[in-house]
């Protein structure tokens, strides 16, 4: 199945890119697409428990994921 | 009234304090979030700022509606502002009204913190050499918080 991987700001810059689709196994959970974002060039910069959400609310990392969902890796966040 | 939003363009300050304000209130707290000239000793030029526009919306609800129930609190209005912002600029408007000040200020308080903790918006920095930075106010491993 696919998922849509969103990437934002300084993570966006590290890993040259800002959404991309992953083939995932049926059962999929967040940290195995991190894992798999872990595997692409510049992102031993990422830390080691980044903020992650599913389709615009965070998450954790044993989250099992459906087709379709939009998996965010979360930079620090800066608002205000 | 309570509404939350996501601006492109310079913030309402006036009409923000006004749709938190009614009668039966008698106090209104402002806070305005505003882009500083220097940060960390480092002098600033500009900021844009930019988010994960859904759930940022999201989150920004979820605080006032915990606001409002946590302090009693029936006028909350939240705007943030995004892209490129100069010096001045005010990034954050927060207005909370209750018939009390005590509640009004402590909501107000709460408000902010809240969304600097967990509103999906980053800022980055424009400095004087024409360098550009992603703010990190961390710089450290952050928990993941959960709803």
């Amino acid at each position: 199945m696919t998922v849509t991987v969103l990437l934002f700001a300084s993570y966006a810059d590290t890993l040259g890119a800002s959404a991309l689709d992953l083939d995932v196994d049926v059962g999929a959970t967040v940290e195995d697409v991190l894992g798999r974002i872990r595997r692409m060039p510049g992102a031993d910069r990422l830390p080691a428990t980044p903020l992650l959400a599913v389709n615009e609310r965070y998450a954790a990392l044993d989250r099992v994921l459906e087709a379709g969902d939009e998996v965010a890796v979360i930079p620090p966040v800066a608002g205000g | 009234m309570i509404r939350t939003r996501l601006v492109d363009q310079p913030i309402d300050v006036a009409a923000v304090l006004r749709d938190a304000s009614t009668t039966a209130n008698g106090a209104v707290i402002l806070f305005l979030g505003t882009v500083r000239d220097v940060n960390d000793d480092r002098p600033v030029t500009a900021l844009d700022y930019s988010a994960y526009r859904g759930m940022a919306e999201h989150e920004m609800a979820s605080i006032a509606q915990e606001a409002a129930e946590r302090f009693g609190i029936n006028d909350i209005v939240i705007e943030h502002r995004l892209g490129e912002l100069a010096l001045g600029d005010a990034s954050v408007a927060v207005a909370v009204a209750h018939p009390h000040r005590g509640a009004a200020f402590d909501a107000s308080r709460f408000v902010i913190e809240e969304l600097k903790h967990r509103v999906p918006i980053w800022k980055r920095e424009h400095y004087v050499d024409g360098t550009r930075e992603w703010v990190d106010p961390t710089k450290t491993v952050v928990e993941v918080p959960h709803e």
